[in-house]
């Protein structure tokens, strides 16, 4: 068998999906630094603005670089991610709630 | 077990590393977060930031990731010259990055912003240098293996430590996405 065992693998990368990823991902990072350098919107708006292309930047490098996928082969990297992402954001809102509210009950 | 069998199995183990790094970021990210605005007095981040500077390592990084892309395409046709190429490509990217980092970190310390000023810088160096960490760690290894290709070629083996590096690097993308929106972005408004 001439072929190799890289090649075998559900994860294929191919050119047309680099490009895409590449080029979605600039235009989502010059949208962000645009809105908070020009402010475009009130301050709230702009740390939900600013997160909500953070996580499509997130989605679409995963499925363009990393090529995650639905395929039988590809879940088996899918659903540890997914729960590691579980696991980020237990820990990360978890913790921000906890030193809130200690905050808060010292200060108070 | 076949072989191929064996190779993704290796391939999943690393990913799980890769995973399991997250998770040490995700508890930076989360100190970071809590302490962010804790400056005793002292410099505030929002005083540090420099968005155009931060908007080109960010554009360096991306390109950087593009180019690895092209190298593990070459890598499918079996291109040697290609893949150490847009590994060359790819180090210089990644190389520009770190040092554009260290220039900040030098020039924040020369002011006399350094991580013993106060939690919140303490945290802030602790962030950007651990993602900068890996970012050098992963310049040390494509060094290696573009060593090891020139010596080697592109053997089975060879191919699949470009996979784990191609996903490594993938993944220090991925979190700089994070680093510049909340440590630069927010940080900034």
């Amino acid at each position: 068998m001439a072929h190799n065992q890289v090649e075998h693998n559900s994860n294929l990368k191919t050119l047309p999906s680099y490009m895409v990823g590449f080029a979605v991902s600039i235009i989502l990072t010059l949208m962000a630094f645009g809105l908070v350098e020009w402010r475009v919107l009130t301050d709230n708006y702009l740390y939900v603005g600013i997160s909500l292309l953070a996580i499509i930047q997130l989605i679409v490098q995963s499925m363009c670089f990393l090529r995650l996928n639905f395929n039988p082969e590809g879940r088996w990297n899918l659903l540890p991610f997914l729960f590691t992402i579980l696991i980020i954001t237990i820990l990360a809102s978890g913790s921000l709630w906890i030193m809130y509210n200690l905050n808060y009950n010292m200060m108070n | 077990m076949t072989h191929h069998d064996a190779d993704s199995m290796d391939i999943f183990g690393f990913w799980i590393y890769i995973l399991s790094d997250c998770i040490l970021f995700s508890a930076i990210f989360a100190s970071y977060a809590v302490l962010h605005t804790n400056t005793y007095g002292g410099t505030e981040i929002k005083s540090i930031v420099n968005l155009p500077y931060v908007l080109t390592e960010t554009m360096v990084l991306l390109v950087s990731s593009f180019t690895y892309g092209l190298a593990i395409l070459s890598l499918y046709k079996n291109h040697l010259c290609k893949v150490i190429t847009w590994l060359a490509a790819t180090f210089v990217c990644g190389f520009t990055f770190v040092a554009m980092e260290i220039y900040e970190f030098v020039h924040l310390y020369m002011e006399g912003n350094n991580w013993q000023g106060s939690a919140a810088l303490s945290s802030f160096f602790t962030l950007v240098g651990t993602h900068s960490l890996h970012v050098s760690l992963g310049l040390v290894w494509m060094l290696i293996l573009m060593l090891q290709l020139l010596f080697f070629g592109l053997t089975p083996v060879m191919k699949k430590r470009l996979t784990y590096l191609g996903l490594f690097w993938a993944f220090l993308d991925i979190i700089w996405i994070f680093v510049f929106t909340i440590v630069y972005l927010m940080g900034a408004i």
